[in-house]
């Protein structure tokens, strides 16, 4: 009996904590499902309305912004470039850099090593001005490269790939050696497919990470054909209902991501922590 | 370092050179040139500049706004740790008990994580609107809420704000310390300690300090950095700079207010810190690692 009592507890508790995570962002969906005259005179609704595809469908399609430039629809084409241009970027070359480190004898090796890891000292925030400048002298701003760069080099995928190939038996280089086989094929043969599961963890990582940047495309960003979804949707004009809209359909790509794929994430993040 | 490695003339540089390339660009670059900023003095038409020694970094200190940016800070992340630690610990500990739906709450729960804090601001935006917002109605029903001139409700606002995703983060790794006991240790303490609550906190809570540990800072961090997005979505400082970050003022003076040689200055203070928390949770990594 008591036992039955303390689960039903804990199931109410369980229940309080979704209720806290899913009602604000059940309240918005509910109401960008009304007309935006519906939402100025009776306020956020918790209701289904009637007006979903008419709303969404707009939403993705009329042009917006400053000077009705961009839709929708483009904001997460750029998103997506963006977050997979990052995503790809650090996988490689952080991979590359911590086979470096760890599978090679180098010179200066303890001073590469903080070369690379004092950087997590200096969060783009902290360098966002000076970061501008040099971007715009190399005439980066209000291109894809500018966007994708200075967020692509993690010292965070590069920790994690190094801890990973030092988990690795040294007995697997050794036998490879033995045959003969070259630093590159060593690479490409054995280590990328070994660490399939930190890749993809550290892939989606860094894609929601890369979808998340608000601050970054605000600033890098003067042409709006170069907006992106989360950094729209304070600039982004349009009627109330549109901005529910567009603020729900903002959340999807990096929420379906981390829901379907958890364990994967998880699982990479918790293998080398 | 591994005992069997490459040796190569050229092989190594070609691995680390992608890497190398992109912080020696886009990191020391701006790295560089904020430190000179820091220390140097541009006159107001920003036609030239001279050396100005810790000039900027006196500017900074006399500046009172600095100290509320700092105290806000400090509050916002310490009221953050402990509000969504807790919570996440709570939720954590009963979707561990629960034998049914373990997988539905946990997928429930997490997804928050995923949400950019922009996107968070916006949304509390609507909620704290004047015109649409349930808590607005609801907060000043209770007290006259006011969070555009009264500190105390704009507080209440970003904390919300600034709290909600956080949970799940929280949930998430506290889940996984508490799956990561053994079950022969809860069994055994089952014996010695009939008390629920007195078993918590004398075996499972101590076993999780790791945890708690890593997630302090996980979410100071995330107050610093990462509250950017939602202080910008939200009271944008307001009322005055009573709620401006650390980090949000030195951009608003920085990018703004073009005032460089602050910027410069504060992001170099900022650095500082940084330092310190990057050094006790490389401690706590390093310390954590096991070989298999």
């Amino acid at each position: 009996m008591t036992r039955y009592i303390s689960s039903t507890i804990n199931h109410c508790i369980l229940l309080i904590g979704l209720l806290i995570m899913i009602v604000p962002v059940w309240i918005i969906f509910a109401s960008s499902t009304h007309s935006s005259l519906f939402i100025n005179t009776n306020g956020l609704q918790f209701f289904l309305g009637d007006n979903f595809i008419e709303n969404y469908s707009r939403v993705l399609f009329k042009k917006s912004g400053f000077f009705n430039e961009i839709t929708a629809l483009k904001m997460f084409f750029n998103s997506f470039v963006m977050a997979t241009g990052i995503a790809t970027l650090s996988v490689i070359t952080s991979l590359m850099a911590a086979y470096g480190l760890v599978y090679f004898k180098i010179k200066f090796a303890t001073l590469i090593f903080w070369l690379i890891f004092i950087t997590l000292l200096v969060p783009l925030e902290l360098r966002i001005m000076p970061s501008y400048i040099v971007m715009s002298k190399l005439n980066l701003v209000n291109t894809f490269a500018g966007l994708i760069l200075p967020i692509s080099a993690s010292a965070i995928a590069t920790f994690f790939f190094r801890q990973f190939y030092k988990s690795i038996p040294d007995e697997l280089l050794e036998a490879a050696k033995l045959d003969g086989t070259s630093s590159w094929r060593f690479f490409i043969d054995f280590l990328v497919p070994l660490s399939k599961t930190m890749i993809a963890a550290v892939f989606i990582f860094m894609f929601v990470f890369g979808y998340n940047q608000y601050l970054w495309p605000l600033i890098m960003t003067t042409s709006e054909q170069y907006w992106t979804v989360v950094m729209g949707l304070k600039t982004m004009y349009g009627s109330i209902s549109d901005r529910f809209a567009f603020v729900i359909m903002s959340m999807i790509p990096p929420v379906v991501i981390i829901v379907f794929l958890q364990k994967l994430f998880i699982q990479g993040i918790f293998q080398n922590k | 370092m591994k005992k069997v490695q490459f040796k190569s003339y050229y092989s190594q540089y070609f691995f680390l050179a992608p890497q190398l390339l992109i912080l020696l660009i886009f990191l020391y670059w701006p790295i560089i040139q904020t430190f000179k900023d820091a220390f140097t003095m541009q006159d107001a038409f920003g036609f030239g500049s001279q050396f100005a020694g810790f000039d900027n970094f006196l500017f900074v200190f006399s500046d009172p706004s600095y100290f509320t940016a700092f105290k806000f800070t400090i509050i916002y992340s310490f009221v953050i740790t402990l509000i969504t630690g807790s919570i996440g610990l709570l939720l954590a500990v009963q979707a561990n008990k629960v034998l049914h739906g373990k997988n539905v709450y946990k997928t429930l729960l997490i997804w928050p994580y995923a949400i950019a804090p922009a996107v968070v601001g916006v949304m509390a935006n609507y909620f704290f609107s004047e015109r649409y917002g349930l808590l607005h109605h609801l907060f000043n029903n209770l007290w006259g809420f006011n969070w555009y001139e009264d500190v105390f409700d704009a507080y209440i606002y970003v904390i919300i704000a600034g709290s909600w995703k956080q949970i799940s983060a929280n949930f998430i790794f506290f889940l996984a310390g508490l799956q990561a006991i053994q079950k022969t240790v809860i069994e055994a303490s089952i014996i010695d300690c009939k008390s629920n609550i007195r078993r918590f906190w004398t075996i499972t809570f101590p076993l999780l300090m790791p945890t708690t540990f890593f997630l302090i800072i996980i979410n100071i961090t995330y107050a610093f950095f990462d509250t950017f997005g939602i202080i910008d979505t939200t009271t944008i400082g307001a009322p005055g700079s009573e709620t401006k970050t650390l980090v949000y003022k030195a951009y608003i003076d920085g990018f703004k207010g073009l005032d460089l040689g602050s910027a410069g200055a504060q992001s170099i203070m900022m650095m500082i810190i940084v330092l310190f928390i990057t050094i006790f949770q490389f401690r706590y990594i390093e310390g954590k690692i096991h070989y298999n």
